[in-house]
């Protein structure tokens, strides 16, 4: 188990000075300037070096997709967008990041949009977390005042501006260029790639888009090096990151830990242990709304990290898992989040826009029963037609907790259908 | 989803002056001719102020924002957050229904909403105090099940709990946000598993129930004097000397106004679905993105545009206050200002608002005027790029040989 004193997010629960002052005192801000001083590539290549990889989902490695801005400006300004729209059913970290810990994050953005050659950055704060931006826009001033933002920033010969804005309660605005569009003024449908953000972004200049989490890490990361940051977890799934655990548990919570502890430590540790003893857990969907559900008898050595959870056809996502128990209805626990993504498709695309209110439709059937087994296969082969037929990702997000649940939890539909036949006979 | 403006309409809309400003501050949060970026803040406020979005407020919007009405109707409607309808005049319940708050009990709570406020979401209870709906995950999972009331979240709910909240409503008190079942924010509840050295000495209130106690603006109607306006980004743009910047890009990266380049494309229905777009295995949130080898940095380089070099211009010129009047003069009509090539509708009136209704007032602008002038407008360096000064000479000379 990670050491508080290896833990970045040191004030997670808020229960520490949160303000300027207090973050100083945990030793966020030092020598920042010292930090720029090194260079762009060198930040880069340390990014790289620590092998941290997007904490918004997706997992793309974070040095990386810095790497792609450009090296020199063509005249246009480069942007760093943060994604602060965290949406994902499940997914509860970032808040405590910005209410809580938000000079991590606002350093962070400094560094990052060094490295980038931007001199200013947008925060894109979901429109529901409203004490969330009121804290956060506080931290931001305070900065400013203390000369932290602005023209020489934290003293590094770097200007730099942070604006805080946000959205209105659109999932899809999670999606990097569905989150441009909506930065722009405009309804929060994705865009076609290519062109990439970072070649034409927010308003056709470069940009990078990256999770909050991925930018609070980074100020720890270069103070301490990439090597203390890949020593935590299994290479290729390198850190600490923050994990939620909602759901059937003891004690659900949002916390920090080192990545690839397996996932019954965790629930044991941190939540408390599954409500009712762990022989008492069903399912558990490990990283946010779009990652199969995985079954009880799958989770003994199930390791919490990207690697293990793509083996075994499921997806690490956010690290904030749902704990389903025994007395859960798992068809309807995946009929919910059916109605999640048929509620938060923006219509762009037909596939989704007409799938996921046709799976839907079909899973509230299963729910009831009210269906016939053949329609199991039908389902399964619908949500195959739109996975991967759809701009952005939403819509294979809808097929994978459907998917996820036909292959771990068939029995129990067929089940529930034939009960339901026999009852009507 | 259908979502309709209400069937009856409010005679007008305005922001009240603070909110006013609020917005206007807003607008400078992005560069020029990127004022678009501001319609959600400013629709949001608009909502705050009246509890729903009407249809003069969002043509109020639109006009603020030089966007045609359509654009912003086209948002007010695709956002879930704006209330098209009349909500409760006390409050307006959302009650989280997503997976991991149905699991703890989500389904009860809106049982308690049917019982207290009304059968049925959006309608309004007998007194039209209250309204509630079910809404999507509001990320808070931890603290399952949560509701949104206001501003603020309502978490570690019980149908108890939660039934007596909406009764302290109801008896015009305002409960203490937060968690309700004596946690403090989202750690493991009695049994802290890190960072215990802070608990002991820890603060009264997590950071979003301290704010909601110090502002005390919960269920308030915001009319923007709740807290004091704090600007820190127009200060870094109005003073250019205190920020030399060495770098030839702007600090706030602004793509000036009246730039030639065509809008950054948009994905249409029709294009072909990228096959790369779809292929990623894994994704949550921040939906995979593909990032090719190299990106392609295929958009045509800018020339440094003219009225980029108009804003230099004036950079280093001090500002000083031209004449100005309250009205047109006495027994005078006010000059068709938006004669000068580059005043539209919407910079006549705020011309007008600083105090200029006559040809022969900007006629008679100094350098150091068109400075102060310049600092007020919303589109910066259209005076001296479309020489208003030699316009409205003329335009004066005509009309006074006519």
């Amino acid at each position: 188990m990670l050491k508080d004193q290896d833990r970045i997010f040191t004030n997670l629960y808020g229960m520490h000075d949160r303000s300027l002052n207090g973050a100083k005192k945990r030793g966020h801000w030092d020598n920042t300037a010292g930090l720029i001083a090194d260079g762009r590539d060198n930040i880069i290549q340390k990014m790289k070096d620590s092998g941290l990889r997007g904490r918004g989902g997706a997992g793309f490695p974070t040095g990386l997709k810095w790497s792609f801005m450009p090296k020199e400006s063509d005249g246009r300004p480069a942007y760093l967008v943060i994604n602060a729209d965290e949406s994902e059913p499940a997914t509860c970290k970032d808040r405590e990041i910005m209410r809580h810990d938000p000079h991590t994050l606002i350093e962070g953005a400094l560094i990052a949009s060094f490295a980038m050659n931007a001199h200013a950055s947008y925060i894109y704060i979901r429109g529901e977390y409203i004490r969330e931006r009121e804290a956060l826009q506080a931290a931001i001033d305070e900065c400013y005042e203390a000369g932290m933002l602005g023209a020489n920033a934290a003293g590094s010969g770097w200007d730099f501006d942070l604006y805080l804005t946000h959205g209105a309660g659109a999932y899809i605005c999670g999606e990097e260029t569905a989150l441009l569009e909506s930065l722009e003024g405009r309804k929060g449908m994705p865009r076609m790639k290519p062109p990439f953000p970072a070649g034409a972004g927010l308003y056709g200049c470069p940009t990078t888009v990256n999770n909050v989490e991925s930018i609070a890490v980074v100020p720890t990361i270069l103070r301490r090096g990439p090597d203390w940051f890949s020593s935590f977890g299994r290479p290729n799934n390198a850190g600490t990151k923050l994990f939620a655990i909602t759901g059937h548990v003891n004690t659900p919570c949002v916390f920090e830990e080192e990545m690839s502890m397996s996932v019954r430590e965790l629930i044991e540790k941190h939540g408390g242990g599954v409500r009712g003893g762990w022989d008492n857990l069903k399912a558990l969907i490990p990283g946010g709304a779009s990652c199969p559900v995985l079954r009880a008898d799958q989770l003994d050595d199930a390791i919490m990290d990207f690697d293990w959870m793509r083996e075994n056809k499921s997806s690490f996502g956010t690290g904030c898992m749902i704990v389903m128990d025994q007395s859960t209805d798992i068809i309807k626990a995946v009929w919910r989040l059916s109605k999640f993504f048929k509620h938060e498709s923006c219509g762009q695309c037909t596939p989704c826009r007409e799938g996921t209110g046709w799976m839907m439709r079909v899973m509230e059937r299963l729910v009831t029963g009210n269906a016939s087994v053949e329609e199991i296969d039908m389902l399964f082969d619908v949500t195959k037609q739109v996975e991967g037929h759809t701009i952005c990702a939403l819509g294979d997000a809808a097929a994978w907790p459907i998917q996820g649940l036909i292959r771990n939890f068939r029995d129990e539909i067929e089940e529930r259908i034939k009960g339901q036949a026999i009852a009507a006979e | 989803m259908l979502r309709r403006l209400y069937h009856e309409q409010p005679e007008s809309f305005a922001f009240t002056p603070a909110n006013q400003e609020w917005a206007e501050a807003q607008i400078r949060k992005y560069p020029e001719g990127r004022q678009a970026s501001a319609v959600i803040p400013l629709l949001w406020r608009a909502q705050e102020q009246e509890g729903w979005l009407s249809k003069p407020a969002i043509e109020g919007v639109a006009e603020m924002l030089d966007l045609a009405y359509i654009r912003v109707l086209e948002v007010a409607t695709f956002y879930f957050m704006f209330q098209l309808q009349p909500v409760g005049s006390v409050a307006h319940i959302q009650v989280c229904g997503t997976t991991s708050c149905m699991i703890c009990g989500a389904e009860d709570l809106m049982a308690v909403c049917k019982d207290k406020i009304a059968p049925e979401a959006h309608q309004l209870s007998g007194d039209g105090k209250f309204s509630w709906e079910e809404v999507e995950c509001l990320g808070s999972c931890s603290n399952a099940p949560m509701a949104q009331i206001g501003k603020d979240y309502y978490e570690d709910l019980t149908t108890e709990s939660f039934g007596k909240i909406l009764d302290d409503l109801a008896a015009g008190n305002v409960p203490v946000p937060g968690p309700q079942n004596g946690r403090y924010a989202s750690e493991p509840k009695d049994n802290l598993t890190s960072l215990t050295e802070y608990e002991k000495d820890k603060m009264p209130d997590n950071a979003s129930v301290a704010l909601a106690k110090e502002i005390g603006d919960t269920i308030k109607r915001i009319d923007g004097t709740e807290v004091p306006l704090v600007t820190p980004w127009i200060k870094a743009e109005t003073d250019p000397d205190a920020a030399p910047t060495p770098d030839p890009v702007p600090t706030s990266g602004p793509v000036p106004a009246d730039h030639a380049r065509p809008e950054e494309p948009v994905p249409t229905e029709d294009a072909p679905v990228s096959d790369e777009a779809a292929n990623e295995p894994d994704g949550a949130n921040e939906m995979p993105e593909d990032l090719p080898d190299d990106v392609p940095g295929d958009l045509p380089t800018e020339p440094e545009s003219g009225d980029a070099k108009d804003e230099d211009l004036l950079a280093g010129i001090d500002e000083s206050e031209p004449q100005t009047l309250s009205a047109p003069r006495d027994g005078a009509e006010p000059d068709d200002l938006k004669l000068i090539n580059g005043v539209g509708p919407k910079l006549e009136e705020m011309l007008n608002e600083l105090g200029f209704y006559h040809f022969d007032q900007i006629a008679a602008w100094s350098m150091n005027e068109i400075a102060w002038v310049d600092n007020r407008l919303k589109f910066k360096g259209r005076i001296l790029r479309d020489d208003w000064v030699a316009q409205a000479e003329a335009l004066a000379a005509d009309k006074n040989g006519a």
